[in-house]
């Protein structure tokens, strides 16, 4: 029993300077010269202003940009406290906020289906995408804003859409922040 | 499977019933009932809810004819589950009395030093006394006989009318304390003191005084206990759910939930499996020293049978004559029949038989020839007569050979050969000769008995292995097991062979049964793990080995074997039945419970019940007369098929796992159905 | 439900499929101390570690020794645990400089990573340092790991041996799990997930500058709503990757962010979540290989996987079909137009079908990653992973805890049932008796007495039980009770509605994850104890099959049954009378 208890011991030590301390240190290593951009966070840099990272949703209200989804993530899009609402599906919050913003937006554009994902939060609070219906949705409201032809617009959500990968994995979806880079630099707000 | 019709009662005997009742509540005393965790719990509930539905009357609370019947039902599934025990136990009540009649007061005759005798009561003898025996006298205890032979009836304990020989040395040299001797004067030494003789012992076996759990009853006990207790938590937590939700339940509600979740069914007839198993096995006359040993003849890997006896019929009988060159047939069966009028012998009397039915000799009446018989002796194994200047003799080959030898006669080739033929085909071969010719060859052939190959290929199907033993050499021996179909054989096998095959199987781990009866057997009843001594045997194989059959039948085994698998079969089928019960029973008390606070929840229930309160009702008495309604499966055991494991697990899961699924849905239904006429809920 | 999904679903199941014979003849060759082709590179290390710390590794144990080893090695580590959770402050790899912290929380958190569980009543962007999530938390998840492996094998062990007392040296199986099983593919996969946009490193946070800033409303403790302009994004940082790996490998669970799995930096891409839910499944998968090889009868290991993978499935209809209806108190009429069902607290790149498998995943073994919000799912589809749970995690289940707990049902199955074939049960040859009976009766009864208890005690109690709750009605009980079922079943994952961060529910569910781990093990052990010691029984015809359809179909119903009839009466308040209400149009 002592000599298990002394071995215990040892064994601590020796273990969590292996895979507490070596073990991070040496993939740490080899990430960052491996792949030195994703090891980082994939950030996106505008005129040498970090302006986000490429993984990470970021809030948008202006109505010259795809909105992203809502967040409950902080204060919105907090990525230094992520989480999801936690509301159950008989809430009487989450039902009213959801049938809220589902007013909201089928007044701001009528002629379309409210898109499930622009009226709820997602799990992380930080989700990047957007549907591509829910892109779709917006355009009238942002080629209005930004005087751009509705084409125009729907020609940029083509190029920012991801299909599924491989062909069968995950779901088609719109990188929100990105999508709104390109708007800024193809068609400024003025 | 044999039937004993003078001692198998019907499950509902109203003597035993009757009693039954009585002794259902006798059994509600909690330190007895407190060995059945399932049903004290049960009773806890009943008691605790006949307190309150009191303390409820004294303050006029309403909802009395509900809880009045709720209690009345707990108390009704403890006491049924009483009266299953109870009938289980008066059937061996009933047989303990006729044995207790055989245990009256003896006068037994103690031989004293000086070899007169003196009159002592026969419950003052001890171990190592020696009592003379006479004519109409009982033995007075259990013994060997030392002197003397004498015709016993044994019926007061084998239920067999038929007097049997006791003969002081060999293997019948036992004889019983409360048998009765019927003809001569026999001595037998008492081998057993005041209170521990056979008679005794079966008394308490029978009345289950001496009932041990078997290890897997224990077993089963811890599970039904381990599942009492998780209903008991599941139950005492719902209350505090209940009562965030807005719908605290009442202890009635709460108690019904808990008996019908708590596994009763099994719980209220486990032990009587267990008694009524036993019961089994004594009604087919065999006398298991323990449950232990009924329920390890389940578990039998391989099964060691005599040859003689068990396999085949206890003797060999001729089967065909083969005449040598240049004799005919009607020539030999004329002599081997003549050599064979005085031999009283089986084996003599079936040549008999055989000359008269296969060549139409009649047998001749022994006292109008003159004719001098030679019987058959050790020395020169031969038997014959001498007949109208003839000399006819029969016997074994070597014998003949060398009394033809000795007078100038010789055994032709063709004749040798056959002998050789004969003995390879497992048969044995006599030789019959006049003066000093050969006429040809009798074939003695081993008879197996009726069925055994099919009782042995059940046998296979259960997984058991059969090994034959036999003192026969191997050619013999290999042709025997080959008609009868067992697995393995040994030849040629003495006492020690037999112990040391047991050892050896059992290093493999494997189980062994056997029977045996004479006193070089007893080493290997002892180590076996299941040994059936013949209540004829000796003394020594009856103290060795864990079963005695009082009909010395060795086929018996087999059955013993069978009655252990049927007792496991039945408790793991009501145990499976039991659990699954209580889907349907969630389905019933669950939204009765809350569908007054949450109206939604009637979509639970599914079996359309009328009111919550003949819903909860409808559960609990299904609950409770699902236990009478099981009992005589229990006494009788689920049937048994001997066949793979797989489809007797498949066949069982079916009938007792979705069948116990299934039916409660029909029963509670009906029952609510005939309640809610009745307008009691 | 779309076709789309299926095909991911059940491509899932065939990769695991695939993988299971290779993984689990390695794991064998590892515990059965057979040469592999990692051994040049990591016998060295074995023999240095255990000159450094003397372990005798040709010693074997009793279940007792191997057992208390288990214990005073779980003891030590926790305790080191909380150390440095409690001193974090003084220690270096803290550029946040987040505080030490708080013990009931540090003891919580300790409880729940040394266990496997990885609970976590924190939010670890704002509590953990880098230090403690790799030194403490990041460590526990190879240990606790590699410690159930151990326990199972040793389990395996048991079964396999014949009449020998001993099941192998806890300090050699442990150190073979680490060394073997885990670090190897922890590298290769970390790597795997940086190249896919994970993480890696020691930086502070990022400070982004937003696009459009925002004006937002922030209520202040007193109260007042003040409006506040915020134009920065603090973006987490840290070495994630090799954290994450071990997390879905080991069935941890403990998540690097407090989103954990759902957070676009530990689960960037649909590939990236592809390869995280086979890194959960594999080594349970594959352990159930090496249960069929090590006692010689391969065709009952293929004939347990039969039986999780149908419970899988049977969860993964359920909760795909629940979540892709969606919730019918949502008025909208993409409900009808685009049926992509419940999305609340679920990633666009996921979808419904990926979060419903992760959730079933998640909770078929002890993991509790999660890649969407449980508390947000539809009644049913939160009810399956609730039930998973309360199962005990046999569906492949924890890393060796899934083996041990399925094994526990199947000597539970093979007594009931295996009576009815009319022989004293027995389980690939060794007969199962009443202490091995008591023993497995045991640990069943040990969960729900834990956590109905818990949850009777906590919906009584207004102050401090129900004052956590963030949904009212049938949804907060099922709230505490997904709280103590994970934490007994070792799980981690929530219904993160509930402040679960207060001294009554850091405190019981951090004794519930102690006592539903040790409590849990050591009748186990007890049992293979007890087996290695019988006579092997050589099968026969009469002999209870454990390799065929019926014997996977009847495991199959008793895990159903005996976990349903424990928990429906708590289920039926809870998830099933908050369906009800939902489709009466209820709301809380």
């Amino acid at each position: 029993m002592k000599k298990n208890f002394m071995i215990a011991i040892r064994m601590t030590i020796a273990t969590t300077l292996l895979l507490g301390v070596v073990y991070p240190f040496v993939v740490t290593g080899l990430a960052q010269v491996l792949f030195p951009k994703q090891a980082n966070g994939e950030l996106i840099t505008v005129n040498g202003k970090i302006v986000g990272s490429r993984l990470i949703g970021q809030p948008f209200s202006s109505p010259g940009y795809f909105r992203p989804r809502p967040s409950a993530a902080g204060t919105g899009y907090d990525a230094g406290n992520s989480g999801g609402s936690n509301l159950g599906p008989t809430n009487k919050t989450l039902i009213d906020r959801v049938n809220g913003d589902v007013q909201k937006l089928q007044a701001e554009n009528p002629a379309m289906p409210v898109p499930m994902d622009l009226v709820t939060t997602s799990g992380s609070g930080l989700d990047p995408h957007i549907s591509p219906e829910a892109a779709a949705f917006q355009v009238p409201r942002v080629a209005r804003e930004r005087s751009m032809t509705e084409n125009d617009v729907r020609a940029l959500i083509a190029k920012h859409t991801e299909g599924r990968q491989f062909g069968f994995l995950g779901e088609p979806r719109v990188n929100v922040l990105e999508l709104n880079l390109d708007l800024d630099a193809v068609h400024p707000l003025h | 499977m044999t039937v004993y019709p003078k001692k198998s009662r019907s499950i509902w005997d109203a003597e035993i019933a009757s009693r039954a009742v009585w002794d259902s509540f006798a059994k509600l005393n909690p330190r007895t009932l407190m060995k059945n965790p399932v049903m004290f719990v049960v009773e806890i509930g009943a008691a605790l809810l006949t307190i309150q539905l009191v303390r409820n009357q004294l303050h006029h609370a309403t909802g009395f004819a509900f809880e009045f019947q709720i209690t009345i039902w707990l108390w009704f599934t403890v006491l049924f589950a009483n009266f299953a025990e109870a009938m289980a136990e008066g059937r061996g009540k009933a047989q303990a009395d006729t044995l207790r009649k055989a245990r009256t007061e003896t006068i037994a005759h103690k031989l004293k030093a000086d070899g007169t005798t003196e009159e002592i009561p026969g419950s003052k003898l001890r171990s190592g006394d020696v009592v003379v025996v006479s004519a109409g006298e009982f033995i007075p205890g259990d013994g060997e006989v030392i002197e003397g032979v004498a015709s016993v009836d044994e019926s007061a304990i084998t239920g067999e009318s038929a007097p049997v020989i006791r003969e002081s040395g060999g293997d019948r040299s036992a004889v019983t304390g409360g048998t009765r001797v019927l003809s001569d004067e026999i001595k037998v030494r008492i081998t057993s003191n005041p209170g521990e003789t056979f008679l005794d012992r079966m008394i308490k076996m029978v009345e289950g005084a001496s009932r041990q759990k078997t290890p897997n009853e224990i077993a089963l006990n811890i599970l039904l206990a381990g599942l009492t207790i998780i209903f008991l938590l599941a139950t005492a937590t719902l209350q505090p759910m209940a009562i965030y939700s807005g719908a605290p339940q009442s202890p009635f509600v709460l108690w019904s939930l808990l008996v019908c979740l708590i596994p009763t069914t099994i719980g209220g007839l486990l032990s009587a499996i267990g008694i009524a198993g036993i019961d089994r096995v004594i009604q087919r006359n065999v006398m298991a020293m323990s449950g232990r040993a009924v329920e390890a003849a389940g578990d039998v890997d391989t099964l060691l049978l005599d040859k003689t006896g068990t396999i085949t019929l206890g003797n060999r009988q001729a089967t065909e004559l083969i005449p040598a060159p240049g004799v005919t047939d009607g020539e030999l069966a004329d002599a081997a029949q003549l050599a064979s009028l005085a031999d009283e012998t089986p084996e003599g009397r079936s040549i008999v038989v055989l000359a008269k039915e296969k060549y139409g000799l009649r047998g001749r009446p022994l006292s109008s020839l003159e004719a001098t018989f030679i019987p058959f002796s050790a020395t020169t194994r031969m038997s014959g007569v001498d007949f109208g200047g003839r000399v006819i003799r029969k016997g074994a080959p070597d014998a003949i050979k060398k009394y033809l030898t000795e007078r100038g006669g010789t055994v032709p080739v063709q004749v040798g050969e056959m002998v050789q033929l004969v003995a390879s085909s497992g048969a044995t071969p006599l030789l019959v000769a006049v003066d000093n010719r050969v006429l040809g060859t009798v074939r003695l052939k081993d008879i197996v008995k009726g069925g055994m190959r099919e009782r042995f290929d059940h046998l296979r199907a259960m997984g058991i292995r059969t090994v034959m033993i036999t003192g026969d050499n191997h050619l013999t021996a290999a042709a025997i097991a080959q008609e009868a179909g067992v697995d393995d054989f040994l030849a040629e096998a003495k006492p020690e062979d037999k112990l040391a095959l047991i050892r050896q199987e059992q290093a493999k781990g494997k189980l062994v049964a056997m029977t045996g009866d004479g006193t070089n057997d007893a080493p290997a009843l002892a180590q076996a793990d299941v040994g059936l001594a013949m209540n004829a045997g000796t003394q020594a194989a009856k103290e060795a080995g864990n079963m005695v059959d009082l009909d010395s039948n060795p086929t018996k085994l087999i059955e013993v074997v069978e009655i252990g698998k049927q007792m496991l079969i039945t408790r793991g089928a009501l145990t499976t039945f039991s659990v699954a019960n209580d889907v349907a029973k969630y389905f019933a008390i669950i939204p009765a419970m809350f569908a007054g606070a949450f109206p939604v929840l009637q979509a639970l229930n599914i079996m359309a019940l009328k009111t919550p309160q003949s819903a909860i009702l409808s559960a609990v008495i299904f609950n409770a007369l699902i236990i009478v309604a099981l009992v005589p499966l229990a006494l009788r055991g689920v049937r048994y098929r001997p066949m793979g494991a797989e489809a007797l697990l498949r066949w069982n899961l079916l009938v007792y796992g979705l069948g116990g699924i299934v039916a409660p849905f029909i029963g509670i239904k009906f029952i609510d159905m005939i309640i809610t006429s009745l307008h009691w809920a | 439900m779309t076709t789309n999904g299926w095909l991911q679903i059940l491509f899932f199941l065939f990769v695991v499929l695939a993988l299971t014979k290779p993984l689990g003849v390695f794991m064998t060759r590892v515990f059965n101390r057979e040469k592999t082709f990692l051994d040049p590179v990591l016998r060295p290390i074995e023999k240095l570690l255990y000159r450094l710390t003397g372990v005798d590794e040709t010693r074997e144990m009793r279940w007792t020794e191997y057992g208390a080893a288990m214990l005073i090695f779980s003891g030590v580590t926790m305790a080191l645990t909380y150390l440095i959770e409690r001193v974090q402050n003084r220690l270096p790899l803290n550029p946040q400089k987040l505080a030490a912290v708080a013990p009931d929380l540090a003891f919580n958190t300790a409880a729940s990573f040394t266990t496997n569980t990885n609970w976590q009543a924190y939010v670890p962007e704002t509590t953990m340092s880098y230090l403690t999530q790799m030194a403490a938390l990041a460590y526990h998840n190879f240990i606790s790991a590699a410690t159930g492996i151990a326990l199972a094998i040793a389990v395996v062990r048991g079964i396999a041996r014949r009449e020998k007392d001993t099941l192998g040296n806890y300090w050699v199986d442990m150190t073979r799990a680490t060394l073997w099983v885990l670090l190897p593919a922890c590298i290769v996969g970390s790597l795997f997930l940086v190249s896919q946009g994970v993480p890696q490193n020691f930086k502070p946070y990022t400070t982004a500058q937003l696009v459009d800033p925002q004006t937002v409303q922030i209520t202040g403790a007193d109260g007042k709503a003040t409006t506040q302009v915020v134009r920065e994004q603090t973006i987490a940082q840290g070495p994630t990757a090799s954290q994450e790996v071990i997390k879905e490998f080991g069935t941890n669970g403990g998540g690097f962010f407090n989103a954990n799995s759902s957070h676009p930096f530990e689960n960037p891409t649909p590939l990236t979540n592809f390869f995280e839910l086979v890194l959960i499944f594999a080594i349970g998968s594959g352990l159930t290989y090496t249960l069929g090889q090590m006692t010689g009868s391969p065709r009952h290991g293929w004939a347990v996987w039969c039986a999780m993978a149908i419970l899988f499935l049977i969860g993964v209809t359920a909760t795909y079909s629940a979540e892709a209806r969606g919730n019918p108190l949502v008025q909208t009429t993409a409900n009808h137009l685009q049926p992509i069902g419940n999305m609340e607290g679920k990633e666009v790149r996921f979808g419904i079908a990926n979060s419903a498998l992760w959730a079933v995943v998640t909770t078929d073994t002890s993991c509790g990653a999660v890649n969407s919000m449980h508390d947000s799912y539809t009644p049913l589809g939160g009810m399956i992973p609730l039930i998973n749970m309360l199962l005990g995690e046999v569906i492949f289940g924890g890393v060796g805890s899934g083996l041990y707990g399925i094994i526990v049902f199947i000597i539970l199955s093979v007594f009931i049932a295996g009576l009815m074939v009319g022989r004293t049960p027995e389980y690939l040859g060794k007969k199962v008796e009443a202490f091995d009976v008591k023993m497995a009766m045991l640990t069943v009864l040990i969960y729900p007495l834990f956590v109905l208890g818990f949850t009777g005690i906590s919906v009584l109690a207004p102050k401090f039980g129900l004052s956590s709750l963030a949904n009212a009605g049938p949804h907060g009980l099922s709230e505490i009770f997904y709280a103590y079922a994970e934490a007994g079943a070792n799980n981690g994952s929530a219904f993160a509605g509930l402040n679960a961060n207060t001294l009554w529910y850091n405190s019981t569910i951090g004794a519930t994850t102690l006592f539903g781990r040790f409590f849990m093990v050591i009748p186990v052990l007890a049992i293979a104890g007890s087996l290695a010691c019988k006579k092997h029984v050589p099968e026969s015809a009469g002999t209870f099959p454990v390799t065929t359809p019926l014997f996977t179909g009847l495991l199959i119903s008793v895990v159903l049954i005996v976990g349903a009839l424990t928990f429906f009466p708590a289920l039926s308040l809870g998830p099933i009378l908050e369906h009800l209400l939902m489709y009466a149009g209820k709301v809380f």
